[in-house]
């Protein structure tokens, strides 16, 4: 679809749930379940609690609609809304307080990744199995809040360096450093898990 | 110039999203066609990312959708969208 085209419709369809159709606000959103649901999901850890963040993120999105502003795209606002529910349940829930303790400084140790000879690209085709969707997800669930917030935002959700800054409220500069680490840690991670969980047969083969 | 393996992995993230200053690309680059260890990193780093962003990783919950727009039409009809009263 032209990005043009869908960036004008969407517009449109704020203009006129803003003037009383809201019923639109069903579609506006629909090509955004997935993200959001994965955003909340990342941070929550169980699916019934990011399922009722992911609702409560869209609610609040239909109330504060007329705030928006067109200055970032609606996917990046709703995100950073999905992003802040998501963070102040978590700090109800004080989990936040607890994770924080074992998070390391930014600025402290350089991160080393898995050594490896050689690798073998892993296929997309590979998610369809299910332990490998659940190392994935494990492994971006247990990176800490500061590292999971950047990757998610860049590297799930796929938003820019600058969109990433602007909807956690830090420098562009800092992004990267946590990116950066981020990554690392998730190569050092999951490289070597992923290495053995190729499919068998070709495995067994080259190994 | 030439640098070692441990300073290659700080520009890794870098070099995949193609931030790096041009002379530490090059300097990166030229590294990576001789280092066979480095180049495993960068690949595997890049086929992580790409997994990472692979719709399939987060399913949504059988009804998950149906259950959205339930609630949203049962709320939606109860609040109006508009300014907050202090904008911040």
């Amino acid at each position: 679809m032209d990005a043009e085209l869908s960036i004008r419709d969407e517009a449109r369809m704020i203009a006129s749930i803003l003037a009383g159709d809201r019923e639109q606000y069903h579609e506006l959103i629909r090509p955004y379940e997935r993200s959001v649901y994965k955003m909340a999901l990342s941070f929550m850890k169980n699916e019934s609690d990011a399922e009722d963040v992911a609702q409560e993120a869209f609610l609040k999105a239909f109330r504060k609609l007329a705030d928006f502003r067109g200055q970032a795209k609606f996917s990046t606002w709703l995100i950073s809304i999905t992003l802040n529910e998501a963070r102040g349940r978590l700090r109800r829930q004080s989990i936040v307080r607890m994770e924080s303790l074992d998070e390391s400084p930014e600025e402290g140790g350089h991160i080393s990744p898995a050594l490896l000879r050689d690798w073998r690209e892993i296929p997309s085709e590979a998610l369809e199995r299910q332990e490998i969707r659940q190392m994935l997800q494990d492994a971006i669930a247990n990176l800490s809040p500061l590292y999971r917030e950047v990757l998610l935002l860049r590297d799930v959700e796929e938003f820019s360096i600058e969109e990433t800054a602007t909807a956690l409220a830090i420098t562009t500069g800092t992004v990267k450093v946590r990116l950066h680490r981020a990554r690392m840690m998730m190569q050092k991670e999951l490289a070597p898990k992923l290495k053995n969980a190729g499919p068998r047969r070709r495995w067994f083969q080259w190994s | 110039m030439v640098i070692e393996c441990k300073h290659v992995w700080d520009y890794i993230s870098g070099y995949l999203d193609d931030s790096l200053p041009p002379e530490t690309r090059e300097l990166v680059q030229r590294h990576l066609e001789h280092c066979q260890i480095c180049s495993a990193i960068l690949d595997s780093t890049r086929n992580i990312m790409v997994l990472t962003a692979d719709d399939q990783v987060f399913e949504l919950p059988v009804g998950f959708s149906e259950r959205l727009h339930a609630r949203l039409s049962e709320e939606m009809n109860s609040v109006l969208p508009r300014p907050s009263e202090d904008p911040r």
